[in-house]
């Protein structure tokens, strides 16, 4: 590795590389120095954050970007320690589920550090299991059966990918990020599937709700329907479903996207013995289409699961 | 405490970390000429004052001079790309939903779901013909021609394996687009459609391997789901359509 050479080429297109890093002197002063400790296994490492420091803080985060990453780091918080108290919750999951929400814990991890990798020292502090009262005050019973603890996971997962569509416009200035976030987002709807089929199967059905949709609260499709008549517990979750804080934010019933009504230019597909009336057409549209929710919304819903602990860390406010 | 959390398949997800921590280290691969950065760059960086109508750019729908069918240039583009895989998957169900014998080939559940799933995607289809005609009239891509192994519909290994391929491939499709979107409201529809089609997905997973809704072959061991640039979604698809697309400019304006 020639470092003056790579020093070199950066100087051509950047002539005040050497000013980044203080002054051209210090720089070698300070390579001579570490010349005789550093092995060829920790130079990369050490160019790093050489780097890092030089032009990471050049690049610094909008507060639009930082205030909605970290909104989703919350909410992955959230949703971890949920999976993972889950886990460690003798016979609470049944035996067969045990790996997929294994994958679900995993997976929430790998978004927590893919946030906190990008938000570096702006990133909100782990918040611990504490912070968090999955019984929403008492109202919800999620540990003592598996059909309660599907319900809850169902509902932070619904929240989770309705919080990063949400916030997706306000990425669009960093591509990069914009699409870590939509890699992330799939990932909690794939999630969102995956136990509302578990909650079928403990319900003994294997298809959700009736045809129509939207009407079975412990017996949902794999997709969302309608407003869900208010998800497994309207009384904490019917704002999962409902519509934001503003006009641009309706309830997942919504048909008008991008002021197309939908239900009306679509042509629907043949299929033998069944006649599409009004109604199975408003709930496959509004199935086609999954809702985003704004910030304020969001946080409205996250803070039934926040603990006196969660207050005292200034969690989703 | 963070030291308690256990990452899922172990080193991997050092190693693919880096990938989502760009911001900071963007800089320095454009400095040091790593072509992949580089271009990727120039690609996101094309800058918005570029007028949408330059002669340059090929309009929705228009022929190549190879003879291809052009998606069109900026987001038009995108929408054109996006409408091109909805009139597959459209097709695909609604094929599946019109099988006399669907019940017996998949099982009255599955075959229930699946003439869910044909309403869906036939939606998402015109509602991209829609907002084309309105937002773009003139350009809104023609109707395509899909083409099928033989066998697709006479086995249910088939059907489930054709969905499963078309569904993950949608996912991938408009997370690897949504950066070449310019305008919001279209990047929100984008959002809208693809939670949709990864819950569709999860649901086709399960029922070809239980349990296989975020397997490691689509979501990474960092727990992100693929991305892919719309030139390696037409290459997979392409194998279904009769017609030359060409999505060169897709995003580009």
């Amino acid at each position: 590795m020639d470092l003056l050479k790579i020093f070199s080429e950066i100087e051509k297109i950047d002539g005040e590389v050497y000013e980044r890093f203080d002054t051209r002197r210090r720089v070698f002063r300070h390579m001579a120095g570490l010349g005789k400790t550093i092995t060829a296994a920790t130079m990369p490492v050490m160019l790093g954050a050489m780097f890092n420091k030089a032009y990471g803080q050049t690049t610094g985060l909008s507060a639009d970007i930082k205030n909605t990453l970290n909104l989703a780091l919350q909410l992955e918080y959230l949703e971890y320690y949920y999976y993972d108290a889950g886990l460690k919750t003798p016979g609470l999951i049944p035996t067969a589920d045990v790996p997929a929400v294994t994958i679900m814990r995993d997976d929430e991890l790998g978004h927590i550090n893919a946030l906190k990798g990008v938000l570096g020292a702006d990133a909100f502090p782990d918040p611990t299991l504490a912070a968090f009262d999955y019984t929403a005050g008492g109202k919800l019973a999620p540990f003592a059966a598996a059909a309660g603890y599907y319900a809850t996971a169902q509902s932070l997962e619904d929240t989770g990918v309705r919080a990063y569509k949400g916030g997706a416009p306000k990425l669009m200035a960093n591509k990069d990020i914009l699409t870590a976030a939509l890699n992330i987002h799939s990932v909690e709807a794939r999630h969102s599937s995956h136990i509302r089929m578990m909650r079928r199967t403990l319900a003994g059905s294997t298809n959700g709700g009736d045809i129509a949709g939207g009407t079975n609260n412990a017996n949902p499709k794999s997709w969302v329907s309608l407003r869900e008549n208010g998800g497994p517990l309207p009384a904490v979750t019917a704002p999962i479903y409902g519509p934001g804080t503003t006009t641009d934010f309706p309830g997942e019933d919504n048909v008008t996207q991008a002021t197309v009504n939908v239900q009306n230019t679509t042509t629907y597909p043949t299929v033998p013995g069944v006649t599409f009336t009004d109604a199975l057409k408003a709930a496959a549209v509004a199935e086609a289409f999954d809702e985003p929710l704004d910030d304020l919304a969001v946080k409205a819903i996250a803070r039934n699961f926040r603990s006196a602990v969660g207050v005292g860390k200034g969690l989703f406010v | 405490m963070s030291d308690n959390l256990q990452p899922r398949g172990s080193d991997d997800l050092t190693l693919a970390q880096p990938l989502y921590t760009p911001i900071k280290r963007r800089s320095f691969f454009m400095y040091a000429g790593a072509t992949a950065g580089a271009s990727a760059l120039l690609l996101a960086g094309c800058s918005d004052d570029s007028d949408n109508n330059t002669p340059s750019l090929p309009k929705g729908n228009s022929t190549t001079a190879n003879g291809a069918i052009s998606l069109g240039s900026g987001d038009v583009g995108v929408l054109n790309f996006a409408y091109a895989l909805e009139q597959l998957e459209a097709d695909f169900y609604a094929k599946v939903a019109a099988l006399p014998n669907g019940s017996t080939i998949l099982g009255a559940p599955a075959f229930a779901y699946f003439q869910q799933v044909a309403k869906h995607e036939a939606i998402h289809r015109d509602f991209f013909k829609a907002a084309l005609n309105r937002d773009a009239a003139g350009q809104t891509l023609r109707g395509l021609t899909p083409k099928y192994p033989a066998a697709t519909f006479t086995d249910k290994a088939n059907i489930l394996g054709t969905a499963k391929a078309f569904e993950d491939l949608g996912v991938s499709a408009y997370n690897g687009a949504g950066k070449l979107i310019k305008t919001p409201a279209y990047l929100v529809i984008a959002g809208q459609i693809v939670s949709v089609e990864a819950r569709h997905a999860a649901y086709i997973r399960d029922l070809v391997t239980p349990g296989s809704f975020a397997a490691d072959d689509i979501v990474n061991a960092a727990g992100l789901d693929v991305a892919r640039t719309p030139g390696e979604v037409l290459t997979i698809a392409q194998d279904f359509i009769t017609e030359k697309l060409d999505g060169s400019s897709v995003g580009v304006n």
